[in-house]
């Protein structure tokens, strides 16, 4: 370990294949002992980052490092770094014991065997697979593979920890179970994180900060509730949570949006221009009846149980998405019923078109 | 329609089973079935002809097989490393290796011997110190190369199969685990392609074994157990030969089925999944 601020690092990084650009011209610093999310949709670039760490790839142009240390032509045996991979690609001949201190045998200068044993208990102890150590890799079940995985992967006390969408193959209430657990594990060890996935759920709950891809560029890197909040494209906040889009022109002034029938909504101070604005559907409120603010009628209801989705047909302005919370809508609302839709100007996510 | 079936398999098995049947005869007729006897076999193995022809059959079928496992691994392992296009190149050229009839490989391979010997004999008795340089010529080298070849190819398809069932994933984690190239070869992927590797090179045995026209070709004046009752049969058939040929066909049947015992896939359940 170093004292470096940033254990990962990519200076303006590039991946092609062919003719495809896979990663264009990304900078990105992993803070030390940070949980990082590589959050887009496929084909964004996030996995070929993530191997370009682990030095699967090399970068066509750039600079990939690790603990300050440059990384190009370094290949994976050789870096300070592990992976979980998607698949979990257990050694399928080995038990769970051999498979979890793999990484601890291959060490040169050899470690002590009594001391491999220890650390492998240990390792097993901490993903709560304690007396697993003689089973088989296909005796075990999805969620006990992961977790060898994690296992065989932190055992080597890496600097970054790797995570390709680890619990894509899980199932939900598997997958909530483990997102705590790798959030704790990562606590506990200090081992910076660095976790690819498509979920923004995933990204959202566990991460400091959710590094946003789109088409192989970093859009947004921020803190989760920033990136939420105070989405830096339109592109971010459609991807990331749901959305209810509103065009129009901001008037001279910057205090209104004239919507395209001629409404105008009040707005928090916005520079004047054709724009797309995004609404949040918790951040608006819906009563029953007409009254001072957008009316509508109410298309479909979806009931969550925390919570209550609408559908509502807004009066020359289309459908929009409401999500009450329970506790502020006593009596629900039923299809077919007119309702009123208040939200605040701050609430208005603008972006200029 | 089952009669037919029932024909076909008659035609196809009877002869062999007559073979079998007549080892055991106790008379001399290969027509006429005069009572049990083993003693074809006892006189069978005592013709110091025949079991000097049988050794020379497994040792020219080990040491081709040996060639053929391990040429045959490596060359599985580097086109798993090459390019789609270079990959089907190869691939394809180790397929048609198979489908060559024998007669083409043993011809081409003597004619390839005879050139090279043609130019190497008269080049090494030219820088050959003493009196009499040593002379290349067709013999049990001759024999094992063109076996080891041949059996290469059905190796590589084998070992190839394998190969590509694997995933590169674990490799790729094995990599990442710290264990160099080699360490991974020989931790993850050797452990793994074992089974068949060794059904290749029962395969390529058997073969080598059985085979009489590629070492027909080849032999020069030795004698391989194909040859050996080849030519005796020229002296009419006697149950000492059915005797050989039943020995040789219960020992290819057992290196047979091993070798499609290895070769069949473990049953286990895909990782990652519930």
């Amino acid at each position: 370990m170093t004292s470096a601020a940033n254990d990962v690092e990519f200076r303006s990084v590039s991946k092609r294949y062919g003719e495809v650009r896979a990663v264009s011209d990304v900078d990105l610093a992993v803070p030390k002992g940070a949980f990082v999310a590589l959050l887009g949709p496929s084909g964004c670039g996030k996995t070929t980052c993530l191997r370009m760490i682990g030095g699967f790839e090399q970068p066509s142009e750039g600079t990939v490092l690790v603990d300050d240390r440059p990384m190009n032509g370094v290949p994976p045996y050789r870096r300070p770094v592990n992976m979980v991979f998607q698949h979990y690609a257990l050694f399928p001949h080995l038990d769970v014991e051999a498979n979890v201190s793999y990484g601890l045998r291959q060490m040169r200068p050899r470690i002590d065997r009594r001391e491999v044993a220890r650390r492998t208990g240990e390792a097993l102890e901490l993903v709560r697979l304690g007396g697993y150590s003689a089973r088989k890799i296909h005796e075990l079940s999805g969620g006990q593979q992961q977790r060898v995985a994690l296992a065989r992967a932190i055992i080597n006390r890496p600097s970054v920890l790797l995570l390709d969408e680890p619990l894509a193959a899980l199932d939900r209430k598997l997958r909530t179970a483990m997102q705590i657990e790798l959030q704790s594990l990562q606590r506990e060890l200090g081992i910076t994180f660095v976790l690819v996935t498509h979920d923004q759920e995933e990204a959202l709950s566990m991460s400091d900060f959710v590094c946003v891809m789109n088409a192989g560029r970093v859009v947004q890197m921020a803190p989760p509730q920033e990136v939420y909040d105070r989405p830096g494209t339109l592109f971010v906040a459609d991807f990331v949570g749901k959305t209810n889009r509103l065009s129009g022109v901001v008037e001279a002034g910057g205090r209104t949006l004239r919507l395209a029938d001629g409404r105008a909504l009040p707005v928090s101070s916005q520079a004047p221009g054709a724009v797309t604005a995004v609404l949040r559907p918790e951040a608006i409120a819906i009563a029953h009846g007409e009254g001072d603010g957008l009316a509508g009628t109410v298309t479909h209801r979806i009931f969550l149980g925390n919570a209550v989705e609408y559908a509502v047909a807004a009066d020359g302005i289309g459908e929009m998405l409401v999500t009450a919370d329970r506790s502020a809508a006593q009596t629900l609302a039923d299809p077919g019923d007119r309702v009123t839709l208040r939200f605040a100007p701050e609430s208005l996510l603008v972006f200029p078109t | 329609m089952r009669a037919l079936v029932f024909l076909v398999y008659l035609f196809l098995y009877a002869p062999i089973a007559l073979v079998v049947l007549f080892s055991f005869n106790a008379g001399r007729s290969a027509s006429e079935f005069t009572g049990f006897s083993v003693a074809w076999y006892g006189k069978a193995f005592s013709n110091t002809f025949l079991v000097q022809a049988l050794s020379n059959s497994l040792f020219i079928a080990a040491a081709s097989a040996a060639l053929a496992a391990v040429f045959g691994t490596m060359a599985a392992l580097a086109i798993e490393r090459m390019g789609v296009r270079m990959r089907l190149v190869f691939e394809g050229l180790f397929a048609a290796a198979i489908v060559v009839p024998g007669v083409v490989i043993g011809i081409a391979t003597l004619v390839a011997l005879a050139a090279v010997f043609s130019i190497l004999n008269p080049v090494i008795a030219g820088i050959w110190p003493g009196e009499s340089p040593p002379q290349f010529g067709l013999g049990y080298a001759s024999i094992i190369a063109a076996h080891g070849l041949f059996s290469m190819a059905v190796v590589t398809m084998i070992v190839r199969a394998r190969i590509a069932s694997l995933g590169r994933d674990i490799v790729e984690a094995s990599d990442d685990l710290y264990a160099t190239p080699f360490g991974t070869f020989r931790q993850i992927v050797l452990p793994q392609i074992m089974p068949s590797i060794l059904a290749g090179f029962l395969l390529a045995f058997t073969f080598s074994f059985d085979d009489f026209i590629i070492a027909f070709f080849v032999a020069g004046s030795n004698t391989t157990l194909p040859i050996y009752v080849f030519a005796s049969i020229r002296r009419g058939v006697t149950p000492e030969i059915n005797a050989v040929a039943t020995s040789v066909l219960v020992a290819s049947l057992i290196l047979i089925l091993a070798a499609r015992l290895l070769m069949r896939e473990k049953k286990t359940r895909p990782l990652g999944e519930d």
